[in-house]
């Protein structure tokens, strides 16, 4: 059994645990967070609601299509996600899925362009292209996020409308230490771009849940083929992802040696480092702590 | 053309996949929505198969359930060497139900290990666990006593079976499940030469053998 979670930085921040199109009304759902069993729930009346043990009453939002709550004092609002709100896309969930690794390493592998020719051969890469052209990553939004846009690579089959092999240009967002938004060309509308969402459940600092949300350009008709390709492309990962070892994210940067591929993934580190999170990461030996 | 009932995730419709691959065998996927839908419990799918389970297959207008006996069925009608299932020797019939058997195990510990931590089903995961263990120690046991035979598979002869499709899924994917695989190197080497059948297709946490 892990160990409470007695980061502070980790406490107070808002924690996903449920899709909430999976919830039916006055129904009790149990889960774990950060170590600890929690229940909740959507009350007859549509109001989401978390509660540890008997009554402790936790608090709760409900925001792109997800129940959040805290074990600690949550800051007022979530991150943005303005995408999801515009009217002509449609969001689906692709489902909630339990990998054995904390969400940090989860995290790191979705911003991961180097592993598509050999993870999803055929889809999202293909040997011989296999080169990661530079891109660009910064911190943003007053040190909240990490930003790495003009992210280029070929892929076979990109996406499930992609009609034969395409360059895609990605643009990866970390607005929170478990979750990260991946935005790639639509293959319907050049200018626009469609999201694809990993929220992040730290079960335990070993565990996580998965939460799989899309944001997508297309029509509706066909959600349950894209559902059925992310769960592909997710599925693939899942092995890969769970014989990582150290299941916690390692942040010393003398622990795994980096290539350019890695630069996200750098970025990430160093902006979990600064942030002092502690839970589901082994922290660098020099910052002292 | 054969119709299968099918979800890409699910290791019981691989099973099924992998031996029409094998066999050449052409079928059409009617995608069920297994997660996070469940469709396979709704009212529709229940015309299909009362059990609400999956696979089914369609087979112009013959419709089977229950992994196992598709295989048997399968390779009974589709497979005109007769070796996935051979029907001519009591002795082989009577293995290879054996191991078949066996695969309701695995299916029912280690896969069902994995359904618990992927996707949250309600199972005794300890259970699971350990059970699946006490198979796999006994088919390393069995697979490590063929390989001193020369022998590469699960039942006698110098031919795979339905008996290796039927198990091989159970295992590759039981470390999702959190079930080690370390401890089984027999094991480990015969899910290698499973791998290399000709024909032989992948599923999602499933690799293709490496290139020598």
């Amino acid at each position: 059994m892990m160990q409470r979670c007695s980061d502070p930085v980790v406490l107070d921040m808002w924690h996903p645990v449920a899709a909430t199109v999976e919830l039916a009304a006055g129904v009790e759902y149990q889960t774990r967070l950060l170590g600890e069993p929690l229940s909740y729930a959507m009350s007859p009346q549509g109001l989401p609601q978390a509660w540890r043990g008997t009554q402790h009453q936790l608090p709760v939002m409900h925001a792109y299509g997800v129940l959040w709550t805290s074990l600690g004092s949550p800051p007022d609002e979530l991150f943005e996600f303005d995408e999801f709100h515009e009217p002509d896309r449609h969001n689906v969930w692709a489902g909630s899925v339990g990998v054995h690794t904390s969400a940090p390493r989860a995290v790191e592998n979705f911003l991961d362009m180097g592993h598509f020719p050999y993870v999803h051969t055929g889809y999202l890469g293909i040997e011989p292209h296999t080169e990661v052209k530079d891109y660009t990553v910064e911190i943003v939004n007053d040190g909240k996020e990490v930003l790495a846009t003009g992210c280029e690579f070929f892929q076979p089959m990109g996406a499930l409308n992609a009609l034969g092999g395409m360059l895609m240009e990605y643009t990866y967002r970390v607005p929170h230490p478990y979750c990260s938004i991946l935005y790639k060309s639509s293959p319907i509308d050049e200018s626009r771009r469609d999201a694809i969402v990993i929220f992040g459940q730290a079960v335990d600092e070993e565990n996580t849940r998965a939460h799989l949300v899309l944001s997508l350009l297309d029509d509706e008709s066909n959600d349950r083929q894209i559902q059925a390709f992310q769960q592909l492309i997710f599925s693939q990962d899942k092995p890969i992802l769970e014989n990582q070892h150290p299941k916690r994210l390692p942040l010393d940067p003398a622990v795994e040696t980096p290539i350019r591929s890695d630069k996200t993934s750098i970025a990430y580190r160093r902006w979990l480092s600064g942030l002092g999170l502690r839970y589901g990461v082994l922290p660098a030996v020099s910052d002292g702590r | 053309m054969i119709k299968l009932y099918d979800f890409e995730l699910s290791v019981n419709c691989y099973k099924q996949r992998l031996l029409m691959s094998i066999l050449g065998v052409e079928f059409e996927s009617v995608l069920v929505d297994f997660f996070p839908g469940s469709e396979h419990k709704g009212e529709e799918f229940k015309k299909v198969n009362p059990l609400g389970h999956i696979p089914v297959i369609d087979d112009g207008g013959f419709v089977l359930r229950d992994a196992h006996a598709i295989l048997i069925y399968l390779a009974a009608k589709y497979d005109p060497t007769g070796n996935w299932y051979r029907t001519s020797d009591p002795e082989l019939i009577g293995e290879t139900a054996q191991w078949l058997l066996f695969a309701e195990g695995t299916t029912n510990t280690a896969s069902a290990a994995r359904l618990h931590d992927s996707l949250g089903y309600p199972f005794d995961i300890d259970e699971c666990r350990s059970g699946a263990h006490k198979l796999f120690r006994v088919l390393e046991e069995h697979l490590w006593f063929r390989e001193q035979e020369g022998l590469d598979w699960i039942c006698s002869g110098d031919h795979p079976t339905i008996a290796d499709i039927a198990i091989f899924p159970d295992v590759m994917l039981s470390e999702e499940g959190g079930v080690s695989s370390q401890p089984y190197p027999a094991i480990r080497r015969w899910t290698d030469r499973v791998k290399r059948i000709p024909g032989f297709v992948v599923m999602p946490g499933i690799f293709p053998a490496a290139t020598a």
